[in-house]
């Protein structure tokens, strides 16, 4: 299947709230619990809702579509 | 991150604009909604097409007074509830200013009740964003105007016995024109309700409805997920609520435009029409 949507998550700004994990559709994010920091688990299963970015109370989780990833990882 | 910030910030050029990065990330707790509030209006604004120096936001006490510190634009950090007395003076001097009050239930309802009703009464062009998070945060956890009945707080340990506010019907009858109730977890939505309050000319009061997680939660025995749910689940848009039968309605709250009225006149408007009869020039 091909990948919808790409997300990326700064940790240097992530409280680990989890509340982005509890909004997936289809838990694509799992919290890293050593750190207090949310990981990109499973990225295949991203469909770009962008739930988790909307919500993300710090201002920390970006999703991209595969073609705006592209633009910004060549530049 | 596998990919440079600034490209980012390129990419997703929007809201970033208004926001202090370099003061970030913000002072709140995990999974406080103060965050969704500040986001939700910094996009509002991008929409509209405000620019940062058309902006002033203001508050006062508390831990959504926190707000203008990274708000990138004018602000004004003021003493304990008197957010409201500050911006009438700051909207009547400056009116071309887009005029936001950051404030919470403590600040707005508690100590600063008095300047809210008046605020509202006399209709000036200032837009509350009212973080209601059912608490005192700041000072951990005492009880506020807005705890709901038999709720844990510090200060009332065996349960909250005092009846609470609801303050979008209070905003109403002391004349607010535009009301509103957003919650944190429907985060575009109440994009779309700060937008539409920023554009009413009047006073426009928007409730946002936002979990206290650390103080509240852990004292109602209620976890990050289970509070964003109980905001999922217990609001209801307006348009929903009308329809429902009476006793299906309690426990839950609408959402949406509560009321909205365009027939009075703006304050400062009135205020300096007022000013240029008597003084018989220009301002």
């Amino acid at each position: 299947m091909a990948v919808k949507g790409i997300v990326e998550v700064r940790e240097d700004w992530c409280k680990g709230c989890n509340i982005c994990a509890s909004v997936c559709p289809t838990k694509v994010l799992e919290l890293d619990k050593v750190r207090a920091v949310m990981t990109v688990a499973h990225p295949e299963k991203c469909i770009g809702c962008k739930q988790c970015e909307m919500i993300c109370p710090d201002f920390c989780i970006y999703v991209f579509t595969p073609e705006e990833y592209k633009e910004i990882a060549s530049a | 991150m596998n990919v440079p910030f600034e490209k980012v910030l390129e990419k997703k050029e929007s809201y970033f604009k208004y926001l202090r990065l370099d003061k970030l990330p913000t002072i709140w707790c995990p999974g406080c909604g103060i965050g969704q509030a500040l986001k939700a209006t910094c996009m509002a604004l991008y929409d509209l097409g405000i620019d940062n120096d058309q902006v002033a936001m203001v508050s006062g006490i508390g831990c959504s007074s926190r707000t203008p510190g990274y708000f990138d634009g004018f602000t004004l950090h003021t003493t304990h509830g008197r957010a409201l007395a500050f911006a009438t003076g700051l909207k009547l001097f400056k009116p071309e200013l887009t005029t936001i009050v950051f404030t919470g239930d403590g600040d707005c309802f508690a100590i600063g009740g008095n300047h809210f009703i008046h605020a509202a009464r006399r209709n000036i062009d200032v837009t509350v964003v009212m973080i209601n998070n059912w608490i005192y945060g700041m000072t951990h956890g005492q009880v506020s105007p807005t705890t709901p009945l038999g709720s844990q707080t510090t200060t009332t340990p065996g349960g909250n016995y005092e009846p609470n506010f609801d303050v979008a019907e209070l905003a109403k009858a002391a004349g607010a024109t535009y009301v509103a109730r957003g919650t944190a977890y429907h985060v575009t939505e109440l994009k779309k309700l700060i937008q539409d309050g920023i554009k009413h000319k009047g006073f426009s009061f928007i409730e946002v409805l936002s979990p206290c997680t650390i103080i509240y939660g852990r004292k109602n025995r209620m976890t990050f997920e289970e509070m964003y749910m109980w905001l999922k689940e217990n609001t209801i848009p307006v348009k929903a609520w009308e329809k429902l039968p009476e006793e299906k309605r309690a426990g839950k709250l609408p959402r949406g435009v509560l009321y909205h009225d365009d027939s009075r006149p703006e304050y400062t408007e009135v205020y300096w029409n007022r000013v240029k009869q008597l003084s018989g020039g220009e301002k």
